[in-house]
């Protein structure tokens, strides 16, 4: 799925990256806890999360993502949206909540990992 | 690859916002030096566990990053309150973080069981009172 597809289905606004929004991506994962993104997600290439704060940037950075998708409209800081422009992710804001944005990229096909 | 290339940083304790610049410093490094995109995130993602758990518990410290031809090593060491007791601390879930840092999205008592799983070797080196001494390998 492009990220295109994916700023269309959630209805989202782009911060940042919009140049990269023709890129594919093929997984994606919800999580406020960063901790367990850190240590459960392998190959996500999609973040979605309802956490600001600009660990969020960096776990997502670790983790080799492409896209963060900011839920129930929060909105990313300024400095976050640097470190994110820094190191070529998209970021993006939606006012759908965690479980309706998850499921409607997951109706659309987003599954969990590449290999399902 | 011929002599060792070594890495320093300084992390800071004071602020729970900048946790993590050292590993992200490092991650590029390790991207310049053309080593693998998996090695890289595994090294990426012990490192960045180990800078956070420096900024909760220990009030910041120092790593020392060395690439090896066949290895990288990552050296943490604080000066912190030391793990009282480091087979609960190695336990999935177990945690002492403060509700603060939970409410950050850390916290979650993960942070060195996965440390462990994305190095090949983990020696920790504690003294209460005195501090924490980390070491971990990736072979590459």
């Amino acid at each position: 799925m492009k990220m295109k597809r994916v700023a269309e289905l959630l209805a989202a606004e782009v911060c940042c990256g919009a140049e990269l929004l023709e890129s594919e991506v093929h997984s994606a994962c919800g999580s406020d806890m960063m901790s367990d993104v850190l240590a459960y997600v392998k190959d996500q290439a999609v973040l979605l999360t309802g956490l600001v704060n600009p660990q969020v940037v960096r776990t997502a950075v670790m983790m080799d993502m492409r896209c963060i998708v900011f839920v129930r409209s929060k909105a990313p800081t300024p400095e976050m949206l640097a470190l994110a422009e820094d190191s070529g992710l998209v970021v993006m804001k939606t006012s759908k909540r965690m479980y309706e944005a998850c499921g409607v990229l997951y109706a659309d096909g987003l599954r969990l990992s590449e290999a399902n | 690859m011929g002599e060792p290339l070594t890495f320093h940083f300084d992390v800071d304790g004071d602020n729970f916002t900048s946790a993590g610049e050292a590993s992200l410093s490092m991650k590029k490094n390790l991207r310049q030096l053309g080593i693998s995109p998996e090695i890289i995130r595994r090294v990426s993602i012990a490192m960045y566990e180990g800078e956070i758990n420096m900024v909760i518990h220990a009030g910041g410290g120092t790593a020392d990053v060395t690439v090896h031809s066949d290895r990288i090593e990552i050296l943490l060491a604080d000066r912190g309150p030391g793990i009282e007791n480091i087979d609960l601390a190695m336990r999935e879930g177990f945690s002492t973080a403060p509700e603060n840092i939970r409410n950050l999205g850390f916290g979650a008592g993960m942070g060195l069981p996965n440390m462990k799983k994305n190095t090949d070797s983990l020696v920790v080196d504690t003294a209460l009172g005195v501090g924490t001494t980390i070491r971990m390998t990736v072979l590459i």
